[in-house]
C-alpha cells in the first residue's frame, strides 16, 4: 500500500507539474494582427468627398522640407539613430501599430468607452449625480459611456479621421515626398513599403485626430491618450516609415480637422441630452395623456431616464427632419391583446432559459463596462477588414460610414423610445426575470435591433461578401434582447427595420463620396 | 468500537469560495480525520448561503438591484479508504442562485466535480501527544457548461483547479488543533462575450484566472461519537483586479475571504454506520465578495468492504 500511495503521489506531481507548466497567457485576436501592407493605396482618395471639410485644402499644408536639404538629411539620422539599437520594447510597438492606425484607435476608443461604461452610484438622498465634463475626475467620472453616448464618440472619431486623411491623401500626391526608406536605402523598412508619398504622415493624422476629438470625449484620461499618440508616432519614425517633418505636418493637420469637429460637437445638442425633472416628468404625463401606460425605472432606487433628448442630437447623414420621418409608428398598445401575447412569450423564454439562448443573449448584451452595441459592431467590423488590407484613408472611410450609420441609428432610436415612452417587460410581468440588466430606458424600439440592422446594412454594402453573415448576426443581436427577457418581439423586428433603414442612407453616401 | 472512531472521517469540500461563497465546513479534505481501510462512507450535505452586503473592491456596500442574493447547494460526497493513511474523497454539487431584489434572473446547474487524495505520512504518538502530517492533492473541473459570467449569480467559475496541500495535526487527549496551507492553480476560463474589460479591453473570450491560496486553522474536541470544532479560513486570490465603482462581479477579480466558522458530527451510538454533520461560517472580512453567511447539514452512511485490518 505504501507503493500504492508513492506512486498516486508521483502521478499527482507529474499532472501537477503539466498543469502548472501550461501558458496561462491570453492573447486578443487582434495583437498579432498582420503590418498593414494595403492592397491599393488609393493615391486618389484626396478627391473623396469629406464629412464636414469643404474642400481638402480647407487646412492648408505648408510644402515638405526637400530630400537633399541638410535638415531632411538630420531628420533621416534620427531614424537611423533609433534603427541602431532597438529594444524589444521598441520592436513591439512596431509591430503592434504597423497593424493600421485606424485599428489601433478604434481599439483603444473601444477600451475607453468600455473603462467609462458605467451607470453613477445614487446620492445618499436616492438621487443621482450626473458626471460633469468640467470636471471629469470627481465622481461619478465623466462621461458614463453608455450606448448613445459611445455611438456618438464612435462615428466623430471616425468621420474626423477620414477627413483629415482625405485632406492628408491630397497633400501626399501634391507634394509626393517619398517615404525615408526610399529616399536612403540605409534606412530599414520595418514596416511594409508603399508607395504612397510619406507627407504628411498619415499615421500622424489620425493619431491627431483622435487626440483632439478625445480631449472633448473623455477629458478625464488625457495622459493615457497622449501617451498613446506619442507611442505611435514614435512606432512610425523608428520603422522608417516617416521622418519627423511627416509626422510634425500630419498630426497638426490632423487637430486642426479635428477641431472642426469639436466645434460641430459642441453644438450638437449631445450637451443636454440628459434632461432635468420638468422634461422627466413631461414623459411620463403626455404617455398618460394619450391613454398609455408609461415607462418607469427599474433600478432601485429609480434612476432618471438616460439621455431623453438623445433623439434631438444633430445627426450626420440627414438632417433633424428626416431622423424625426425615420421614427416608426407606434408599438402595440399595453392594453392590447398583441402586447399581452408579446409579454407572454418573453416570459415563456425566460422561465427556463437553455444554455444555448443564455450563450447568444451574453455574447451580445453588451452591457454596463462594454464597448456596447456600436463597439461590437466596430469590432466585428475591424476583424473582417483586417484581412482586406485597405489603406489607411479606406480603413477610415468605412469606419466612419459604419459609425456615422450607428449614431444615427441612435439618435432615431432614442427619438422613438421618448416619443412612445413605453414601459419593459418587466414593467407589466415583474415575473419576467432577466439575464442581463435591464436598460435605463423605454422598450421601443430595441437599440441593440436599431444598431445592428443599421450596422449590417452598410457592412453588407462594404464587404458584399459577408451580407449573409452580417444579416444573421443583426437578427441574433435583436432576437438576444427577447431571449433576454428585456425587449418585446415588436421592439426588436421593428428596430431591426428602422436600423436597416438608416443604414442605406450610410449606403447611399458610400455610392457617392467618390471612393467606389 | 475503535473501528467506529474513524468512520466517516474525512468528507470533503467541492466548492471554493467564490464571489458568492459556498465554502462548504463539514468533515472535509481540509481536516485531519481519515478512513480506515476498505471503509466507504457517502452521503448528502445541504448548503445555504446568503449575503445582502458585500465588497466592491475594498468598498463595503449593499445593493437595492440585488437584496439578499442567496444560493443554495446538495453536494453528494464519498470517501473511501484505500489504506488507513490513504484516503480518496470526490463530491458533486448541484446548485441554485437567487436574488432577491431587482430583476436578474438565478441560475442553477452542476457545478464541479471534485477529487482528493489525502496521504497521511507522518504520525508520532507519545503518550497522550498525537501529531499527524498530510500531503493532500485534489483537483476540482466543471461538470456541465455552466455560466461563470453572470456574477453574483453565477453558480460557480468554471475553472480546473488542481490544488496541493499541506496539513499538520496534533492532539493531546480529546482536544486537536489542525492547521493547513493550500496552493490552488486554476486554468483560464472561457467566457461567452467575445470581449470584456478587467483593467484594459481584452478582445478574447479567454479570461485568465490567477491562483489562490488557502489557509486553515481549525480547533476542538475530537470524541467518539461527537466532533466539534471551530476553524478559521482565509481565501486570497494570487492577482486579479478589483471590481471598479459600481461595476459588475468578473471571475477574475481579486476575491479574498476571511471567514470563521464551526464544524460538528455526530455519530449515532445505537448505529454507529450513520452519522450527521451541522456546521456554519461566516464572512468577517473580504475583497470583491459578498460578506456571506452560511449555514449547512448532512446525512453521512458508511460501508465497510473486505476484511478490516487487524486492529492494534
Amino acid at each position: 500500500m505504501r507503493k500504492l500511495s508513492f506512486l498516486i503521489l508521483i502521478s499527482g506531481l507529474a499532472f501537477g507539474t503539466t498543469f502548472l507548466s501550461c501558458n496561462k497567457d491570453i492573447e486578443g485576436r487582434t495583437e498579432n494582427a498582420p503590418a498593414l501592407a494595403p492592397a491599393n493605396i488609393d493615391l486618389n482618395a484626396g478627391q473623396w468627398v469629406p464629412v464636414l471639410l469643404t474642400s481638402p485644402t480647407e487646412f492648408p499644408v505648408a510644402a515638405p522640407i526637400a530630400t537633399n536639404t541638410p535638415e531632411y538629411i538630420a531628420q533621416v539620422n534620427e531614424i537611423k539613430s533609433w534603427q541602431k539599437d532597438l529594444t524589444s520594447q521598441e520592436k513591439a510597438i512596431v509591430k503592434y501599430w504597423s497593424a493600421g492606425a485606424v485599428l489601433r484607435w478604434n481599439e483603444i476608443l473601444r477600451e475607453l468607452v468600455a473603462k467609462y461604461n458605467l451607470p453613477p452610484y445614487q446620492n445618499a438622498d436616492g438621487t443621482y449625480p450626473f458626471p460633469n465634463p468640467s470636471n471629469p475626475l470627481a465622481y461619478p467620472q465623466f462621461p458614463f459611456a453608455n450606448p448613445p453616448y459611445a455611438a456618438r464618440a464612435y462615428a466623430y472619431v471616425s468621420a474626423a479621421q477620414y477627413d483629415a486623411l482625405v485632406a492628408a491623401w491630397h497633400y501626399k500626391k501634391l507634394y509626393n515626398r517619398l517615404a525615408p526608406y526610399k529616399v536612403d536605402n540605409t534606412v530599414n523598412a520595418l514596416v511594409p513599403q508603399t508607395d504612397l508619398p510619406s507627407y504628411p504622415s498619415e499615421d500622424a493624422v489620425v493619431a491627431g485626430a483622435a487626440v483632439e476629438m478625445l480631449k472633448l470625449l473623455f477629458p478625464g484620461d488625457q495622459d493615457f491618450i497622449q501617451q498613446k499618440a506619442e507611442e505611435h508616432m514614435r512606432a512610425r519614425l523608428i520603422a522608417g516609415a516617416n521622418v519627423r517633418s511627416d509626422i510634425d505636418a500630419g498630426e497638426s493637420l490632423g487637430k486642426a480637422v479635428a477641431q472642426k469637429f469639436v466645434t460641430r460637437a459642441r453644438g450638437d445638442r449631445a450637451g443636454a441630452a440628459a434632461g432635468n425633472q420638468a422634461i422627466w416628468d413631461k414623459l411620463e404625463t403626455d404617455c398618460i395623456a394619450r391613454g398609455e401606460t408609461p415607462w418607469y425605472s427599474l433600478d432601485s432606487p429609480k434612476r432618471p431616464p438616460m439621455l431623453p433628448l438623445f433623439g434631438k442630437v444633430k445627426p450626420f447623414l440627414f438632417d433633424s427632419l428626416t431622423a424625426i420621418s425615420l421614427r416608426p409608428g407606434p408599438p402595440p398598445s399595453v392594453n392590447s391583446q398583441q402586447m399581452r401575447d408579446e409579454t407572454e412569450e418573453v416570459y415563456q423564454f425566460i422561465k427556463n432559459p437553455t444554455r444555448e439562448r443564455i450563450a447568444i443573449v451574453h455574447f451580445w448584451a453588451d452591457g454596463v463596462g462594454t464597448y456596447t452595441p456600436p463597439g461590437h459592431w466596430d469590432a466585428i467590423a475591424a476583424e473582417d477588414f483586417i484581412p482586406q488590407r485597405f489603406s489607411e484613408v479606406r480603413w477610415a472611410r468605412n469606419m466612419a460610414l459604419l459609425n456615422m450609420a450607428l449614431m444615427d441609428a441612435a439618435i432615431v432610436c432614442w427619438e422613438t423610445k421618448y416619443y412612445y415612452f413605453n414601459p419593459r417587460p418587466t414593467q407589466l410581468k415583474p415575473e419576467i426575470k432577466t439575464l442581463t440588466g435591464i436598460p435605463n430606458f423605454p422598450a421601443y424600439i430595441s437599440g441593440h435591433s436599431t444598431f445592428s440592422g443599421a450596422a449590417a446594412t452598410i457592412l453588407s454594402h462594404l464587404t458584399p461578401n459577408r451580407a449573409s453573415a452580417y444579416d444573421a448576426m443583426a437578427k441574433e443581436a435583436s432576437l438576444s434582447r427577447i431571449y433576454g427577457g428585456i425587449h418585446y418581439r415588436s421592439d426588436c423586428e421593428v428596430g431591426l427595420e428602422v436600423g436597416n433603414n438608416v443604414g442605406q442612407f450610410a449606403v447611399q453616401r458610400a455610392m457617392t463620396d467618390g471612393a467606389g | 468500537m475503535k473501528k467506529n472512531k474513524s468512520l466517516y472521517r474525512g468528507l470533503l469540500q467541492g466548492m471554493v469560495a467564490f464571489f458568492i461563497t459556498l465554502t462548504a465546513s463539514a468533515q472535509t479534505d481540509m481536516d485531519a480525520i481519515m478512513m480506515n481501510r476498505n471503509q466507504f462512507c457517502n452521503g448528502f450535505l445541504y448548503n445555504y448561503s446568503s449575503w445582502d452586503h458585500y465588497w466592491e473592491g475594498t468598498l463595503k456596500r449593499n445593493n437595492e438591484n440585488l437584496g439578499t442574493v442567496s444560493s443554495q447547494s446538495v453536494m453528494y460526497m464519498a470517501n473511501y479508504g484505500i489504506t488507513d493513511d490513504l484516503n480518496i474523497m470526490a463530491g458533486i454539487p448541484y446548485v441554485w442562485t437567487k436574488a432577491s431584489a431587482g430583476t436578474l434572473h438565478g441560475l442553477n446547474g452542476i457545478q464541479d466535480l471534485s477529487v482528493f487524495a489525502k496521504w497521511r505520512f507522518l504520525k508520532k504518538n507519545t503518550g497522550k501527544h498525537r501529531l499527524s502530517v498530510f500531503g493532500i492533492a485534489g483537483i476540482s473541473t466543471p461538470s456541465s457548461d455552466y455560466v461563470a459570467d453572470f456574477l453574483p449569480l453565477s453558480i460557480g467559475l468554471h475553472s480546473t483547479n488542481l490544488m496541493v496541500r499541506g496539513m499538520a495535526d496534533y492532539q493531546y487527549k480529546r482536544f486537536t488543533v489542525t492547521g493547513s496551507a493550500t496552493y490552488v492553480v486554476r486554468s483560464n476560463i472561457t467566457i461567452d462575450r467575445s470581449s470584456y474589460y478587467d483593467t484594459e479591453l481584452r478582445l478574447t473570450n479567454e479570461v485568465n484566472m490567477p491562483n489562490a491560496a488557502q489557509y486553515q486553522l481549525r480547533t476542538g474536541y475530537r470524541g467518539r461519537y461527537l466532533l466539534a470544532e471551530a476553524h478559521i479560513t482565509n481565501w486570497t486570490t494570487l492577482g486579479g483586479f478589483d471590481i471598479t465603482r459600481n461595476n459588475m462581479p468578473f471571475p477574475s477579480n481579486r476575491m479574498n475571504a476571511t471567514q470563521v466558522g464551526a464544524s460538528f458530527k455526530y455519530t449515532l451510538k445505537s448505529h454507529t454506520n450513520l452519522s450527521f454533520l451541522a456546521g456554519g461560517q461566516y464572512t468577517i472580512a473580504g475583497r470583491n465578495m459578498g460578506q456571506s453567511l452560511a449555514l449547512n447539514g448532512g446525512a453521512f452512511y458508511a460501508f465497510y468492504f473486505g476484511k478490516q485490518k487487524p486492529k492494534k
